[in-house]
């Protein structure tokens, strides 16, 4: 019996430990917003995000897993309420085929939960394990640009200057 | 009252003992010249230059991550603190464009730099005293086309009292030998070249040698293991934690490509060492190949049998049964790692190879295989290279303890690993981790 904390749901499943946190979501949980990529942590497709980590959900056992936090693009908002995030990514077309989108953002907004004014070269090097096979590089790291500043704008309380 | 007077006498002397060697050990100004410009340096000379400071590695130190190559600034820990390496681009102003050809090879064999100023070995000056007349002169040429790049020089951050200079003359005194490099006869010109080269310009035993002294002195003739930059460097000799003894080809394969399939992927600091072994001559890594393998000595039949056991396990892609206590790291073997390091053929991308060969998890500190989970291992810049994913934020201390204590009991051949969790605990805490 594994018990998994996921978008702030407690879920029991009876699954092999050595399961990959990707099959868990996807096949027992029917939260398909990770993607299968490669299977070997290389591509990106699975990120999800662990205590505030982004993490490979595909070489992730759910036995790691024992009361830690895990956040997918399903708990960031849906086509209704996109999160800032989803709404940059809409706004800047960041997506060709989709298929990297869910593991880009979530690795972004680990990235913009920790640092919420990341510089450019922040932002490329946190992003450097996720990969697009459409080449929408530009647009994605434009989208994490404008997400950033659209919560700066959000939250001026939040300036180093102020804290 | 006599004894007394003699005591006193010989530490008065003592003292002016010691003031008189440090006056005497204050270096001269070499005389500024004018930047040379680059058309004065033969292009075939420059070309030479660059294949030995590849196997130098001389950008990996004097370049600061994202800034131009050779200009300095990048911050080295050493176990008395940080110092920030020089801009050796031929910049006037804050590099070395006034530099005669004199004064850069006595920067290299002594430590000296042109104004008298005594250099840190941080710099390997004790391993350049070696380099031949006719591979400083290389050398030179190429640092002196290099484009210049005006800098501002980082201060450097020592504890007492080592930011005063001068004592580097006890420190040469103690452990500069300024001998040339002199051929052994017995051994082929090949091993001549890779002796020199190893123990040189290489200065492989900066890492690969254990450091004498309070880690401050360096005994690097034996290549018995030693540390760099927070991670463990393994003995190149007898003591070689390798499963697989390395010979010559695997040797080459691996300085050059970065990764063997008998041994694993270059990680931490070796990695930009075999990216810049890829562009040395090849016959310059040929011959450090053949005199590493020779280092290792005459292979015992023991070290024949652990090899052909280790061999044996990496052939099974079948996990190892846990024992009571390791059904975690059983578990999460299974689901992290199965997928890469078991069955398939061994490192053709994307596998990795079986851990049954892995040097890091036959080493007896585990400092290289937590580093290796932790930071996982990522081709420099756009080299390409071995990859390997971080799994720092997808798993906890107790659990890649948990992983690590299953991985060395059955892939591993010498004793349990102790107090991993703390270990991992401290390695993540000190992410400095010199």
């Amino acid at each position: 019996m594994i018990t998994l904390s996921v978008n702030g749901i407690s879920h029991r499943l009876e699954i092999d430990p050595a399961t990959p946190l990707l099959y868990a979501l996807r096949g027992e949980l029917r939260l398909s917003g990770a993607k299968f990529g490669c299977g070997l942590g290389q591509c990106g497709a699975c990120t999800v995000i662990v205590e505030g980590e982004p993490v490979f959900s595909c070489l992730l056992p759910v036995a790691a897993l024992q009361g830690r936090a895990i956040r997918t693009i399903e708990g960031l908002g849906n086509a209704d309420r996109p999160s800032p995030l989803q709404q940059a990514f809409i706004a800047e077309q960041a997506a060709q085929c989709g298929y990297c989108s869910a593991g880009m953002i979530l690795r972004a907004q680990a990235l913009l939960d920790r640092n919420p004014a990341p510089s450019e070269a922040e932002i490329r090097n946190a992003m450097e394990p996720n990969l697009c096979r459409c080449g929408t590089y530009l647009r994605i790291l434009r989208a994490i640009g404008r997400a950033a500043a659209a919560l700066q704008k959000a939250r001026p309380a939040a300036t180093p200057e102020a804290g | 009252m006599r004894i007394r007077r003699i005591a006193l006498a010989a530490a008065v002397l003592l003292c002016v003992g010691a003031i008189g060697f440090v006056v005497a050990s204050q270096q001269r100004l070499i005389p500024k010249i004018e930047p040379p410009p680059s058309a004065t340096f033969p292009r075939a000379l420059v070309a030479q230059g660059a294949k030995l400071a590849a196997v130098g590695n001389c950008a990996a130190c004097h370049t600061a991550p994202g800034g131009a190559d050779y200009a300095g600034n990048r911050p080295i820990a050493t176990p008395s603190g940080t110092v920030y390496s020089t801009n050796i681009t031929p910049a006037p102003g804050s590099g070395i464009g006034h530099w005669s050809e004199a004064a850069f090879r006595r920067a290299m064999r002594q430590g000296i730099a042109r104004e008298g100023r005594h250099l840190y070995p941080a710099f390997p000056y004790d391993h350049y005293a070696r380099l031949s007349d006719g591979d400083l002169h290389a050398l030179y040429a190429f640092i002196m086309t290099r484009p210049p790049v005006e800098t501002y020089q980082q201060a450097n951050d020592l504890a007492f009292p080592l930011g005063q200079r001068w004592l580097l003359a006890f420190w040469n005194l103690l452990f500069l030998d300024e001998a040339p490099f002199r051929p052994e006869p017995q051994h082929s010109a090949q091993w001549n070249r890779g002796s020199y080269l190893v123990s040189g310009l290489g200065h492989c035993g900066d890492c690969h040698a254990p450091r004498t002294l309070l880690g401050v002195g360096r005994r690097s003739a034996t290549l018995a293991g030693g540390t760099g930059e927070g991670w463990r460097a393994p003995a190149l000799n007898a003591a070689s934690p390798a499963p697989v003894p390395w010979d010559a080809a695997h040797l080459y394969h691996y300085l050059r490509d970065g990764w063997d399939i008998e041994h694993g992927a270059a990680a931490g600091p070796m990695q930009p060492i075999v990216d810049d072994l890829g562009h040395a001559d090849a016959a310059d890594v040929r011959a450090i190949a053949a005199y590493l393998a020779a280092a290792q000595g005459r292979i015992s039949p023991s070290r024949r049998q652990r090899a052909a056991a280790a061999e044996a396990r990496a052939a099974t892609a079948k996990l190892p049964r846990p024992a009571p206590g390791e059904e975690l790291g059983a578990t999460l073997f299974a689901g992290a790692c199965a997928a890469c390091h078991t069955g398939g053929p061994a490192m053709v991308p994307p596998r990795g190879i079986s851990l049954a060969l892995s040097t890091a998890i036959n080493e007896a500190d585990p400092r290289d295989a937590i580093l290796i989970v932790l930071d996982g291992i990522r081709p420099q810049g756009e080299q390409a290279g071995p990859w390997m994913p971080s799994f720092a934020g997808a798993f906890t201390d107790a659990q890649i303890a948990g992983l690590l204590g299953y991985i060395r009991a059955h892939y591993g051949s010498g004793p349990a690993w102790r107090n991993l969790a703390t270990y991992v605990h401290d390695i993540r805490d000190n992410k400095g981790r010199s």
